[in-house]
C-alpha cells in the first residue's frame, strides 16, 4: 500500500502545489486523482517516484518511507506513464519497451522475448516491433508507453493523463484496454485525469482534487456520484450526476416479461392473444427486429421493414439500470428489451418497472452501491 | 617538371601526401573539439546558469584573429602543426558547442521525463537519450567545423610552411608557376565537399528513426555569417 502522510509540496517560486494531503492507496486497484487542472495531481503522483521531492510530510511504500530506497531502485519498480507516451524516438517499438528490463541488466534477447509478449499483452500488432514511434499512431504510441511501463512487471503503475491526448473513440478502447490488463495483472495503479467521466469509469477509488492541492473528497465512484461532499465536487461532477450514478445498480433484478414478445410468423390468435398496445417482434433466432402496434401488424407476414427500431438492448447481470433506461426511453413503447449473450430476447421491462427498481437501489442505500461498484 | 601534379621539392611532400597532411591538420582539430564539446555541453545544459558566462567565452575565442593565436602560440609550440592545429580545434569547439547544447535541449521534455521515472541517471540520460536525439544537430554543426577547417588549415603556410595544401599558394608565387594555386583551390574545394559529403552520409546511418520524406533540417545554432575561408587575417 502507497500511504501518503500530510503532505506539502511548495516550488521554489513559492507556489504551493500540494497542501497537507494525505491519502492510503490501496494495493492491486486503481486509484484515481481527478481535477481542474494546476491543482496538484501530477506533483502528486511525481512525489510518489521522488520526481518531485515533497517539501513537508512522508510517503510509505508497503510501510517504508520511500526515502530510505536509492530513488533510482525506486523508479524502476514502479512504471510511468504519460501523455504523448514520451516514447525513445530514436529506437525501435521493441527497443522501446525493452528499455527497463535493459536498465536491469537483462540480456538483450530476454528483454525483447519479454518486450514482445508485452506487445501482445496490449493489444500491438507483432509487425509493429521493428518500427519507429513516427510510424504508429497517437493510440498505438500510448500502448506502447503502458506496455513499456510494465516491462519490468513493477508492482505500482503510474500514469498520469495517459490518454488524454487520443480523440474519444481511441480512448475508450484504451480504458477498456487497461481494465482488461488490471482484470489479468492486478497492479496497484495511480492513475491521474481531468477528465471526471475517466475517472469514474477507471477508478475503485477517486479522489478529487481542487486548487492549492487541497484534497475535497475521496470515496468510491458510486458513493461520489449519490454524496458529493460539497458543491465544489457537485459541480465538477456535471448535470446528469443522477443518470450517471445509475450505471453502478445491476439490472439482473428487473422483472421482465415475454408477453408482448411475438415472432415474425406470429398467427392472428397469437397476436391478439398478445393484448398489449405495443408488441416487440423477434427473428426466427428470437433476436429483436422491432416494435409495432398491433392494428399495423398482418398476421404471417410482419414486414421487418415497417416496424419501429428498438433502440440498444441491455443483458441483465452484465449491463446497468442506466442501460436499460436508456434502452426504454429510445423505444417507441417506453419499454426497454433484455437480451441474453447471444443477442436472443429474453424479455421486455417497462419504464414504471425501471423506476421502481432505481427507488429501491436508492433505498438499500450507499454500502450496497460500494459493494457493487467494487 | 612543371605539371598540374608536380609538387615542388621544396614541400617534401607528394601530392597525395599533402593531402593526408592537409586532411590530418584540419581533422584532428575537429575531432579534438568534438571530445571537449560532448562533457562540457552536458554541463551547460545541466547547469542552465553555466551556459552564458561559456558562450561569451568562446565567443571572444572565436573573435581573436588566427594570426594573433599564432603569434601568441609559437612561443611555446614553435613552428609546428601543433600551433596550427589548437586554434583550429577551439573553433570547432566554438562551433559544436552551441550546435550540441541546442541539439540536446530540443529533446522534448516528456521524453526526459520518461527517462528519469525509468531510473536512468544523468549520464546514461545523456548519453543514451539526449545525444543520440541530438545526432542531426551535432551533425550538422560537424559539418560546417569541418569545412570551414579544412578552409583555415592553409593559413598554416605563415607559420614555417605548415599550410599543407595551402603551401601550394606560396609556392605558386616562388615558382611563378600559377597552376600550383589552381591545384590548391580546387583540392581544397574537393576535399571540403567530399568530407561534408561523407558526413551527411553518416547521419543518415545513424537517424534511421527520423521521419523520412519529411526529414527535416536538423536545428542548429551555428553562428552565422562565418567569415571567409580563405581570410588570413582571421
Ligand atoms: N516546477 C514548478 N515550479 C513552480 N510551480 C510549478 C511547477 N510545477 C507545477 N507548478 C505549479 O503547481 C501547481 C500544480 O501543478 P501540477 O501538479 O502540474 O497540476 P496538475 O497536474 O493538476 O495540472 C500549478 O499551479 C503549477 O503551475
Ligand atoms: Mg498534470
Amino acid at each position: 500500500m502507497i500511504r501518503i502522510e500530510s503532505v506539502t509540496k511548495r516550488y521554489p517560486d513559492g507556489t504551493v502545489a500540494v497542501d497537507r494531503l494525505s491519502l492510503e492507496i490501496p494495493d492491486r486497484s486503481i486509484t484515481v486523482l481527478v481535477g481542474p487542472s494546476g491543482c496538484g495531481k501530477t506533483t502528486t503522483l511525481r512525489m510518489i517516484n521522488r520526481m518531485v521531492e515533497p517539501s513537508e510530510g512522508t510517503i510509505l511504500l508497503d510501510g517504508e518511507d520511500i526515502q530510505r530506497r536509492p530513488v533510482t531502485t525506486l523508479r524502476r519498480s514502479m512504471g510511468y506513464v504519460i501523455q504523448n507516451a514520451g516514447l525513445f524516438q530514436h529506437r525501435t517499438i521493441l527497443d522501446n519497451i525493452a528499455t527497463v528490463p535493459r536498465v536491469l541488466g537483462w540480456g538483450k534477447q530476454k528483454a525483447r522475448a519479454r518486450a514482445a509478449e508485452l506487445m501482445e499483452r496490449v493489444g500491438l500488432d507483432a509487425a509493429l516491433a521493428k518500427r519507429y514511434p513516427y510510424q504508429l499512431s497517437g493510440g498505438q504510441q500510448q500502448r506502447v508507453g503502458v506496455a513499456r511501463a510494465l516491462a519490468a512487471d513493477p508492482p505500482v503503475l503510474l500514469m498520469d493523463e495517459p490518454f488524454s491526448a487520443v480523440d474519444p473513440v481511441v480512448r475508450k478502447g484504451l480504458q477498456d484496454e487497461l481494465l482488461r490488463i488490471q482484470d489479468e495483472l492486478g497492479k496497484t495503479i495511480v492513475f491521474v485525469t481531468h477528465d471526471i467521466d475517466e475517472a469514474i469509469k477507471l477508478g475503485t477509488m477517486v479522489a478529487v482534487m481542487r486548487e492549492g492541492g487541497h484534497l475535497a473528497q475521496y470515496a468510491p465512484p458510486a458513493e461520489l456520484l449519490s454524496s458529493p461532499a460539497d458543491a465544489f465536487v457537485e459541480d465538477f461532477l456535471g448535470a446528469d450526476r443522477g443518470i450517471r450514478r445509475l450505471s453502478f445498480f445491476p439490472s439482473a433484478e428487473l422483472p421482465l416479461t415475454t408477453g408482448p414478445v411475438i415472432p415474425a410468423d406470429a398467427t392472428a390468435e397469437r397476436i391478439a392473444a398478445a393484448d398489449a398496445p405495443w408488441l416487440l417482434v423477434t427473428d426466427a433466432e428470437g433476436k429483436p427486429l422491432g416494435w409495432a402496434e398491433p392494428a399495423d401488424l398482418t398476421a404471417g407476414d410482419i414486414d421487418p421493414g415497417r416496424l419501429l427500431p428498438h433502440g440498444r438492448p441491455f443483458v441483465p447481470g452484465t449491463d446497468s439500470l442506466r442501460a436499460a433506461l436508456d434502452c426504454a426511453v429510445l423505444s417507441p413503447a417506453g419499454w426497454a428489451v433484455a437480451v441474453d449473450d447471444a443477442g436472443r430476447v429474453t424479455g421486455v421491462v417497462s419504464q414504471a418497472a425501471i423506476g421502481e427498481a432505481i427507488r429501491s437501489a436508492h433505498a438499500a442505500g450507499h454500502a450496497d452501491v460500494a459493494e457493487v461498484a467494487s | 617538371m612543371n605539371g598540374f601534379f608536380d609538387i615542388p621539392s621544396d614541400l617534401q611532400h607528394s601530392y597525395a601526401g599533402l593531402i593526408g597532411l592537409h586532411l590530418r591538420e584540419a581533422l584532428l582539430p575537429v575531432l579534438a573539439g568534438l571530445l571537449l564539446a560532448l562533457p562540457l555541453a552536458q554541463l551547460c545544459v545541466r547547469f542552465r546558469w553555466l551556459y552564458p558566462p561559456v558562450l561569451g567565452a568562446t565567443t571572444i575565442l572565436y573573435a581573436v584573429p588566427s594570426l594573433a593565436f599564432f603569434v601568441v602560440l609559437i612561443d611555446y609550440t614553435g613552428q609546428t602543426e601543433l600551433t596550427v592545429m589548437i586554434p583550429l580545434a577551439v573553433y570547432s569547439l566554438v562551433v559544436l558547442l552551441p550546435a550540441i547544447v541546442d541539439g540536446v535541449r530540443s529533446v522534448p521534455q516528456e521524453t526526459l521525463a520518461a527517462a528519469t521515472a525509468m531510473g536512468f541517471g544523468p549520464v546514461r540520460r545523456y548519453v543514451q537519450v539526449q545525444l543520440p536525439i541530438a545526432v542531426p544537430a551535432i551533425i550538422a554543426g560537424l559539418r560546417v567545423a569541418t569545412v570551414s577547417s579544412i578552409s583555415l588549415v592553409s593559413v598554416g603556410t605563415l607559420i614555417g610552411n605548415q599550410g599543407a595544401l595551402g603551401n601550394l599558394l606560396a609556392d605558386a608565387q616562388k615558382y611563378d608557376r600559377p597552376e600550383l594555386a589552381v591545384n590548391s583551390v580546387i583540392t581544397t574545394a574537393v576535399l571540403a565537399i567530399a568530407c561534408d559529403a561523407l558526413l551527411v552520409l553518416l547521419r543518415v546511418a545513424l537517424t534511421p528513426w527520423m521521419p523520412n520524406g519529411t526529414r527535416r533540417r536538423p536545428k542548429t545554432s551555428v553562428r552565422q555569417p562565418l567569415p571567409a575561408p580563405q581570410d588570413v587575417t582571421r
